[in-house]
């Protein structure tokens, strides 16, 4: 009794957000208005703001049910960064073509941050299993949100149906896990001794485990589904789906892979490969890198674009992933936070010119930087951000990423995860040709069709604004961001240690 | 005001002029030159004060003016900076080049917020490259270059200017990369986990690291300094630039590339740069060949300037890997040089004579009677392509002279070779010059009202053109005749036995 009331107390933010969502469900049933659509936001944004206020009133450190609810500070950290991501989305719901039944899509946007929130907050495998599945499902119903929309119905259709076979994969490999250590929680699986480890039948658990993430994250060979859901779901689920659910998605599977399966991990370094998960990591990183920016290329909706360089940009997670440890994880949680940004406001800006426009093709993009200069200049912060070129924040974060991974195995001038990063670097400077092609229609080529009326300021396009600042700040002063994670993460560990959470 | 932030203030007023051309309303667009004018002047003034402010005496440090302030403490990365000569002698080009680009662009109306805009951000990043003394300040700064360049060339460019401006970007990019891939080494291998320039240069990096970190970052610089066989983004970038970028792309640009070889690069890796100094040699000769063999091959005026920028700096990169005083000396100041003619050269053809006469080929030119015409045009071109040549009394000649020796030293074969380059300098320079300006008038003109008694109607030369085609005319002669002025400081930096550049040449000649 106890600790279900403690547990209520730790939940608390996430309690008020299921709450708004349920209010808004209700408030959902009065027939559609602009101005009630307006009204519905403001209640999701209040209860949104007091959820996240709330998570600075729940103690800092907590560890309940060995494992089950986990709370410190860097995972408050991501779910403040998480609320924030889901929040900026509703806001761009309002604007979208998103028109019937706005109240439920607004509340299935809630219900996946709950189920983000808790993924974050967790180091035990069945909750792992039951945050992520309650993520995903309210995304393949926003997937499929434009009913007259063919496209958006068949893109529900195939994540819907690639998630479920992901889930079971994941689900499958979690019991093999269990069925070998006998214990679901992160922190007894770390503690195992290293031949403890190399049990076949846990290795394929932990292969099995992997592929049903890379399946949510989008990584090569299991990325099939991301172009299609990306061009197909509504503008504002396809931006949840690549910021929110990611930066989650990411922390868990850094915890999972570092902390949990620590014993288990092997050698990724050239010529000097050892089984375990980090040269399964390694393959699934440079595929998605090599990939992904090669897919890109050929693309010309900016939607399907944006959807190949979330597979790229992946696989560039995935590469900091492989350095184990405090700069494996601090530089992952920052690049995702940089890239969740940034992406954002590139789906805000294709979003607007949805709207406008009529279509997200390039040549809608075409002239934008006369009918909406702002516009396009942001769009041109969020390209060149995100193919890595400073003063903006995706050249620390990735420098920061490749940094820690080549230092990670490194001794004496020795480095032998080097072959990872000349694919990336290499592959990275191919990504500009693909981002330039956006900015080259949006800049340089004239458009045919002339709109002569400025076009009106809206809450997207301040957003928009107010996005490109962020990662412009971010770029030049990075520590705003750093510095936070870098401290949560080292309180973080204290804690574990004590309380026996995985973290060490 | 301390003499660290005079080198602070350079790129300030440059991205300062940025902020203010953005802030400016649409209409007032045309106030942007003069915005942009006024930030260049700001930023040449502080140039000149950090360059005077420069301490000569003995026992001064060889880097003065060093801030240092943490940025990205958890990474190690600082905000360093400071200068030594070959630094302020740079910073000097930047601001004769950024004030002339702007003088020869008065004359631009399509969407000058923009182009003024992009032009004044090059500038800063080209201000910061040459006073970083942080490696990742340094990248940092290189970077800021990249974009702008494509959108000015794609937007406002000529001939074929998107494939120009594509190829471009992706050349440099694609040496950016290289870079990169060596500082993340670079990064991870030195045990501070820092990239203090001045601390790295104490660090011996194991061997077999050097080895291969060398030729990687070297290369990634030599592109953009234009080293034969990455060199053919130069002369189509350069034809597709509007003339204000072709002179920064020839002037300034390509100078990033040599002058982080040398500051970075080669000081890193003394044994690395031991070890790959001869295939640097011999690529760079065939560079000062090859690039003059192919602009006596060319028939559009523009396309021979550009080669002649691979010819150019050639000579450069052939003085940085002979590694004694007069040869690196001299490479330094055949930067300043060749900026200075290569820009010279740019505005004649791309500016004075393309936006009035509509073509740039070599033979049409010679029909029109442009040395009647436009006897200012004829004269300056003139100047410029003696310049060229080096010619002694300009400042290619001195610059030109201390490479071979340095080369005779160091490379007695290829000076054969890199002499016999000079030779068809020469011969391409006086072949452009001949048949476009003074051809031999054989027969009547074949344009119709263009003879020699009643040359072409242009537009007259305005004051801008002329003021920006004096000033750089004046830079050229002041040098070649003083070149003391530039050298002092160059040589400091070489010879002062406190240097990192001095180690250098020390620990290779060992």
């Amino acid at each position: 009794m106890n600790d279900t009331l403690h547990l209520l107390k730790l939940l608390a933010p996430e309690s008020i957000l299921l709450d708004t969502s349920l209010l808004i469900l209700v408030l959902g049933l009065i027939p559609a208005t602009a101005t009630k659509r307006n009204l519905l936001l403001c209640i999701t944004l209040l209860g949104g703001l007091l959820a996240g206020a709330w998570l600075f009133f729940v103690p800092e450190n907590a560890n309940l049910f060995h494992g089950m609810v986990v709370l410190d500070p860097l995972t408050r950290l991501v779910k403040v960064a998480v609320l924030v991501l889901s929040l900026i989305t509703a806001v761009f719901a309002v604007g979208s073509n998103v028109r019937e039944h706005f109240g439920e899509y607004l509340a299935l946007i809630l219900f996946s941050t709950i189920g983000m929130m808790l993924l974050a907050g967790t180091e035990d495998l069945l909750m792992i299993f039951i945050a992520l599945e309650m993520t995903s499902i309210p995304l393949y119903v926003l997937t499929g949100y434009l009913k007259r929309s063919s496209a958006s119905a068949e893109a529900a259709l195939k994540y819907f149906l690639i998630g479920g076979v992901s889930a079971a994969f994941l689900l499958f490999g979690l019991s093999l896990i269990y069925g070998v250590t006998g214990s679901t929680s992160l922190h007894d699986l770390g503690g195992m001794s290293r031949d403890a480890a190399l049990d076949p039948l846990l290795l394929a658990g932990v292969v099995m485990a992997m592929v049903g993430f890379g399946f949510k994250v989008a990584a090569v060979p299991f990325h099939l589904w991301a172009p299609d859901v990306y061009e197909g779901a509504p503008t504002s689920t396809a931006a949840l789906i690549a910021s929110g659910s990611k930066v989650a998605g990411f922390l868990i599977l850094a915890k999972l892979l570092t902390f949990g399966f620590a014993a288990a991990d092997g050698n990724a370094g050239w010529a000097q490969m050892l089984p375990g998960w980090l040269p399964l990591l390694a393959i699934l990183a440079t595929a998605s890198v090599v990939v992904g920016n090669l897919a890109a290329l050929s693309q010309s909706n900016v939607k399907r674009i944006l959807a190949y360089s979330a597979i790229a940009q992946s696989g560039y997670m995935l590469i900091g992933l492989t350095a184990a440890g405090k700069n494996g994880v601090s530089s992952v949680v920052f690049y995702v936070i940089v890239y969740a940004l940034t992406t954002l406001g590139a789906f805000g800006v294709v979003s607007l010119v949805e709207q406008r426009r009529g279509g997200s093709q390039l040549h809608h993009f075409q002239g934008l930087h006369k009918s909406a200069p702002g516009l396009a200049f942001c769009m041109g912060v969020f390209m060149i951000s995100l193919a890595g070129i400073p003063p903006l924040a995706g050249f620390i974060g990735k420098f920061y990423l490749f940094a820690s991974a080549l230092g990670s195995a490194s001794s004496n001038g020795n480095l032998p995860l080097l072959w990872i990063i000349v694919l990336a670097v290499a592959f990275n400077a191919v990504s500009l040709y693909y981002y330039l092609i956006v900015l080259k229609h949006i800049f340089v080529i004239p458009s045919s069709v002339e709109s002569a009326a400025p076009e009106p300021r809206s809450a997207t396009s301040t957003l928009v604004g107010l996005l490109a600042l962020a990662v412009f700040v971010l770029g030049l002063y990075p520590s705003l961001l750093l510095e936070p994670i870098s401290s949560a993460y080292t309180s973080a560990v204290k804690f574990s240690i004590k309380s026996g959470s995985a973290m060490r | 005001m301390p003499t660290e932030f005079l080198l602070t203030a350079t790129f300030l007023s440059a991205f300062l002029g940025v902020a203010l051309i953005l802030m400016l309303p649409v209409r007032f667009g045309a106030a942007a030159k003069w915005i942009a004018l006024l930030s260049a002047l700001t930023g040449f003034g502080f140039a000149i004060a950090a360059f005077r402010g420069y301490d000569m005496s003995p026992g001064a440090a060889p880097i003065q003016s060093v801030i240092n302030f943490p940025w990205v403490e958890k990474l190690g990365i600082g905000f360093v900076t400071g200068a030594d000569g070959i630094s302020l002698v740079m910073l000097l080009l930047t601001g004769i080049i950024a004030i002339t680009g702007i003088l020869f662009s008065w004359n631009v109306t399509q969407q000058p917020r923009a182009f003024f805009a992009l032009f004044l951000t090059i500038i800063g990043g080209v201000y910061g490259v040459f006073q970083s003394l942080d490696l990742f300040l340094l990248f940092v700064f290189y970077e800021i270059v990249i974009i702008p360049k494509y959108f000015l060339i794609s937007n406002w460019g000529s001939t074929n200017r998107e494939y120009g401006a594509m190829k471009l970007t992706i050349y440099s990019v694609a040496g950016s990369a290289l870079v990169l891939l060596a500082l993340l080494g670079v990064y991870v291998v030195n045990p501070d986990v820092s990239f203090d320039l001045m601390r790295l240069a104490y660090f011996k990096f194991p061997l077999g690291f050097q080895l291969w970190a060398f030729p990687v970052m070297f290369l990634g610089f030599a592109i953009l300094a234009g080293i034969w066989p990455f060199h053919t983004w130069a002369p189509t970038g350069h034809v597709a630039a509007p003339t204000a970028v072709s002179m920064l792309l020839a002037g300034v640009v390509m100078k990033l590339g040599s002058y982080s070889a040398l500051r970075v690069a080669m000081v890193l890796f003394p044994a690395g740069l031991d070890y790959w100094r001869m295939p640097i040699a011999i690529l760079a000769t065939v560079g000062i060949v090859w690039g003059a063999l192919v602009a006596l091959a060319q028939r559009d005026l523009k396309f021979v300037v550009g080669y002649s920028s691979i010819n150019h700096m050639g000579f450069v990169l052939l003085g940085l890997v002979t590694l004694n005083t007069i040869g690196l000396s001299g490479a330094v100041l055949q930067m300043f040089s060749h900026g200075i003619i290569g820009g010279l050269l740019f505005a004649v053809v791309g500016r004075m004579i393309y936006d009035r006469t509509h073509t740039r080929e070599i033979s049409l030119l010679g029909k029109m009677g442009l040395a009647k015409a436009m006897p200012f045009v004829a004269f300056t071109f003139t100047v410029a392509s003696v310049a060229s040549m080096g010619l002694p009394g300009f400042s290619g000649f001195i610059a030109e002279i201390s490479i071979l020796l340095g080369a005779w030293k160091a490379f007695p074969v290829l000076l054969i070779f890199s002499a016999l380059g000079v030779v068809v300098t020469v011969a391409f320079t006086l072949r452009a010059l001949q048949r476009s300006f003074f051809p031999a008038l054989t027969g009547s003109p074949e344009l119709p009202g263009a003879d020699a008694e009643h040359p072409h109607d242009f537009e007259p030369i305005s004051l801008p053109e002329r003021l920006g085609a004096l000033l750089l005319m004046a830079a050229t002669l002041g040098i070649g005749l003083f070149p003391n002025i530039l050298l002092d400081p160059i040589l400091r930096s070489f010879e002062s036995p406190h240097s990192i550049m001095h180690r250098l040449i020390q620990e290779v000649a060992k």
